[in-house]
């Protein structure tokens, strides 16, 4: 059976197809309300009226800015209805991202979610010459706002409203001249190095991408889905969007990003894609509710969960428990799993995915063992963000999986994966010579990543092929391998390991403020700050621990031998993490040059000044001392085979 | 966005909302307040500041009924007010804040906040037992008001948690969002900031000010740091040992002779007159 060719075909015909059926429900005031199909179609028709009305035309760039709310995913149809191109942009982007993305984009319209983006465009609008009217969804605060390009979603829904009576078939002429071809959407990649670049997908791309994914995993219309991922990353735009619209299942809108986690437990979706920091949060959270509890309580979870990691670990040895561990495993079900995946909100989940970047893999085993069918996804913006993923039954943490159907991978002669799929993207806006350094002649993308394909057929990632090293006596470093074995303790939040030419791995540490707040109230370590937590003594005496732990598991080249702990977060805002959280290396490196040189000297402490920019723009430095700390020898002893 | 305060300048008493003329409160041989005047005009953000003891809270708990005046008169629009009991003061649309948090620390943050809508309910035991007709549609509204308020203020992700187990600030979120439940004209502040960080005192300054953009909340806010009154206020009273020493806009009170010495001592004053 063969698809309607655009995204807006496939809109239209599921309101005839079930129209009954709900196609998004957002949660508003606490209480979940529902847009069927048809009822969903009529709103993206009557603001593609609205857009028409205000002379928004093929080609056009529409961008949307805010959390996940019907009305944006809306606005971004009924600009793909016309013709027209989306642009979802990060929601918590500053000024200067966002000036950027809209100017390069050329972006005619934006569709903003509040006050606080509007304020926020408003501030720009002098440098944005080809902005021509901003759209707001929620009009708390914006009523006395005298700005003439400034418009309430229902204001345009009146305006298409007239502009109907005297075109009335206007929005489906429109979609009928629409092709497979036409770009759709604009992506903009958040960029671990330089300037974001502008992935531009098709309506081809993006529908051969959804049945690609459709094909090796099975989904139902009755399907619910949380969308709480940025609307700007493209998975969001293909599991939300292109999936729901594919199969007919029901995307629901959390009421805000604060009320995610209790909006999950409260939905129980039956599928949940999470990158690998959200599954961190969730098992460090349920680390620390374990933790809290009474000692009994703590007792017979930690009783239970070796248990279960140890049948997780048979299981993927590919042997069957014992009677005896199966007896502890159905008790185990009653009194932690089926609980604690209650609690979680995973109930109902019947497959889970973590991509955009690697997850350690004991945080992978961990919600394995606990009876949640997590597996690995890979796939990247210019993939339309789907390309291997992880049937059941083949759930491992060091591979990415096989290869979607119609999707083909090759690695290089220099070790990097090279793929071939119909979602591979028509190229970055405007940047012919990145699309032809990122594109081969026959249509190959270079994703950038260093890996292999195992005897399995399963593709292996190692790491970002130009961040893969040697150390001085030329055994390799695989830095994010590193950062995510550091980052599985719950008392570490970030972590970037330097290595590359060395003669050994030293690692900055950044401690998770809220368990080691807690870890500190427990023991009545008082302090005042991120800073000041990071610099107390048995903060970095309970890192030092963490530390030496993670080395029991590495082989000796790889041990972490020096490292310190950061006076602050990593922040997006001071570009030292994208927005999707990947540690950007190359600025990292340069920026705490001095901090690297001395992790290598043999001081025992550092100056750290570090400028840090708040959300509106402003800077301010923060410096102290940081003292710099050395890793035990760890005693040789057997150990588990490097993943590596 | 500041509004326009409706009744500028001095406030004179035919624009006011509020106006107390000469009220004075003693406890004892204590004199809290004398004889102060005072008016606001209505959708006016007025600051109330002075030392501690000055009688900023006393004056508050006059305005609101909690303290009778000894002498003079409180009006609120047209009506005299000074010997109406608080639940009267409350139902003509004055609502209030503590400075010490007084909130039902078992219920849920929704339910605090309907409790704030009580003067607004009107259905008889029976017909709320029965639950059914006018009593009904009744609950849906309040709740929906409730909604709003939990909305208006980010407590959506708290609203089903007791009270007890919230953080400081939220509690005076929480307590904030129970007044405006009311639906209050006149909106008065003990200290909505105090003990808060800087973070959360941005926060409730926003929001004081869009409840005043948004609804033309007249709002009476008694606050000690001086930079968030002197940002969000249209004007300033200052009070020092229960007189009245000052008041103006912001900007004339910040050099107001009396108001630096009964702030800062004489020398002070003095060492600002030589720079």
């Amino acid at each position: 059976m063969s698809s309607p060719e655009t995204l807006p075909l496939l809109l239209r015909r599921n309101a005839q197809s079930m129209p009954e059926h709900p196609a998004m429900r957002e949660k508003h005031r606490g209480i979940w309300q529902t847009l069927t199909w048809s009822e969903y179609w009529t709103l993206v028709r009557g603001f593609a009226l609205g857009l028409a009305a205000n002379g928004f035309r093929r080609g056009d760039k529409l961008a949307v800015i805010g959390d996940n709310r019907p009305r944006l995913y809306a606005a971004q149809l009924a600009a793909q209805c016309l013709g027209g191109i989306a642009v979802p942009v990060y929601q918590d982007s500053i000024a200067a991202e966002l000036v950027y993305v809209l100017e390069h984009a050329e972006v005619s319209v934006v569709v903003a979610e509040d006050q606080e983006q509007v304020d926020k465009i408003l501030s720009l609008k002098d440098k944005l010459p080809r902005l021509r009217l901003i759209v707001y969804d929620n009009p708390l605060g914006l009523a006395q706002y005298e700005v003439p390009s400034l418009r309430a979603f229902d204001a345009l829904d009146e305006e298409g409203r007239q502009f109907a009576a005297a075109h009335p078939d206007y929005v489906d002429e429109e979609i009928d001249r629409g092709s497979a071809d036409d770009i759709a959407l604009l992506a903009y990649t958040s960029g671990t190095t330089g300037r974001p670049k502008g992935v531009m997908l098709s309506h081809g791309n993006l529908i051969a991408s959804g049945e690609a994914f459709a094909a090796s995993e099975e989904i139902r219309a009755r399907d619910e889905w949380l969308c709480y991922l940025p609307m700007a990353w493209v998975g969001d735009a293909l599991y939300s969007t292109v999936l729901s619209l594919l199969v007919g299942f029901t995307c629901n809108c959390p009421e805000s990003p604060r009320t995610v986690q209790r909006d999950l437990r409260e939905l129980g979706p039956t599928a949940l894609l999470a990158p690998p920091r959200i599954w961190e949060n969730l098992l460090t959270s349920v680390q620390i509710r374990a933790a809290d509890a009474s000692p009994l309580k703590h007792k017979i979870f930690e009783i239970f969960r070796d248990l279960a990691l140890r049948a997780e670990l048979r299981r993927s040895a590919g042997k069957t428990a014992a009677p005896l561990m199966r007896l502890g495993l159905r008790l185990g079900e009653v009194l932690v799993y089926r609980p604690v995946r209650d609690q979680l909100g995973l109930a109902r989940v019947r497959w889970a995915y973590t991509g955009g970047a690697p997850l350690g893999p004991d945080a992978f085993r961990f919600f394995r063992a606990f009876g949640i069918n997590l597996k690995q996804i890979y796939g990247a913006t210019e993939l339309c963000g789907v390309a291997a993923l992880q049937p059941d039954g083949e759930a491992d943490p060091n591979t990415v999986g096989r290869m979607c159907r119609g999707i083909d991978v090759r690695i290089s002669s220099d070790g990097e994966v090279l793929v071939r799929s119909l979602g591979t993207f028509k190229g970055y806006y405007k940047q012919a010579d990145e699309t032809r350094q990122t594109l081969t002649d026959d249509g190959w993308l270079r994703t950038g990543d260093a890996g292999f394909v195992d005897p399995r057929g399963h593709l292996a990632i190692i790491d970002r092929a130009k961040d893969v090293g040697k150390l001085a006596d030329g055994s390799p470093f695989a830095p994010q391998f590193l950062e995510n074995k550091l980052k599985f303790s719950p008392f570490i939040n970030e972590a970037v390991a330097f290595g590359d030419g060395r003669a050994f791995v030293a690692a900055m540490i950044a401690i998770n403020l809220e368990t080691v707040g807690k870890w500190a109230e427990r023991r009545g370590v008082a302090y005042t700050s991120f800073q000041d937590l990071s610099a107390h003594p048995a903060v970095r005496a309970l890192i030092r621990d963490e530390v030496q732990k993670c080395n029991e598991n590495l082989p000796a080249a790889a041990r972490i031998r020096r490292f310190l702990l950061l006076n602050k977060e990593l922040d997006a805002d001071d570009n030292e993490i994208t927005r999707t959280r990947k540690v950007r290396r190359r600025f990292v490196a340069e920026k705490y040059k001095a901090v690297i040189e001395a992790l290598y000297g043999s001081a025992d402490n550092v100056e750290l000044v570090t400028d840090i920019t708040f959300e509106d723009g402003r800077k301010s430095t923060i410096r102290s001392s940081v003292a710099i700390d050395t890793a035990d020898e760890v005693q040789e002893r057997l150990m588990e085979p490097a993943h590596a | 966005m500041s509004p326009t305060p409706a009744g500028s300048g001095d406030g004179g008493a035919d624009a006011a909302q509020l106006s107390a003329v000469a009220v004075s409160k003693h406890f004892g041989g204590v004199c809290a307040v004398d004889e102060v005047s005072f008016a606001v005009g209505r959708g006016e953000i007025v600051s109330v500041i002075g030392p501690n003891g000055a009688g900023k809270t006393s004056l508050l708990n006059m305005i609101s009924g909690f303290y009778r005046p000894d002498r003079g008169s409180i009006r609120l629009e047209e009506r005299d007010i000074t010997r109406c009991r608080p639940s009267e003061i409350a139902r003509l649309g004055v609502a209030r804040t503590f400075q010490n948090i007084a909130l039902f620390s078992g219920l849920t943050v929704l339910d605090n906040i309907l409790l704030g809508r009580h003067v607004h309910m009107r259905a008889g035991v029976m017909a709320s037992l029965i639950f059914w007709g006018p009593a009904r549609n009744e609950q849906v509204r309040h709740r929906a008001r409730a909604e709003e308020i939990i909305e208006f203020l980010k407590l959506d992700d708290v609203r089903k948690q007791p009270t007890a187990a919230l953080p400081y600030g939220l509690r005076k979120r929480v307590e904030l969002g129970r007044a405006l439940a009311l639906d209050p004209k006149l909106l008065l502040l003990d200290e909505p900031m105090g003990g808060m960080n800087q973070e959360e005192k941005e926060d409730i300054a926003r929001f004081i000010l869009d409840i005043n953009a948004e609804w033309g909340t007249t709002i009476i806010l008694i606050e000690h740091d001086m930079a968030v009154v002197m940002d969000i206020s249209d004007r300033v009273a200052v009070l020092d040992h229960g007189r009245k020493i000052a008041e103006g806009t912001p900007k004339e009170v910040q050099h107001h002779p009396a108001v630096l010495q009964a702030y800062l001592g004489r020398e002070a004053v003095a060492m600002e007159a030589r720079a």
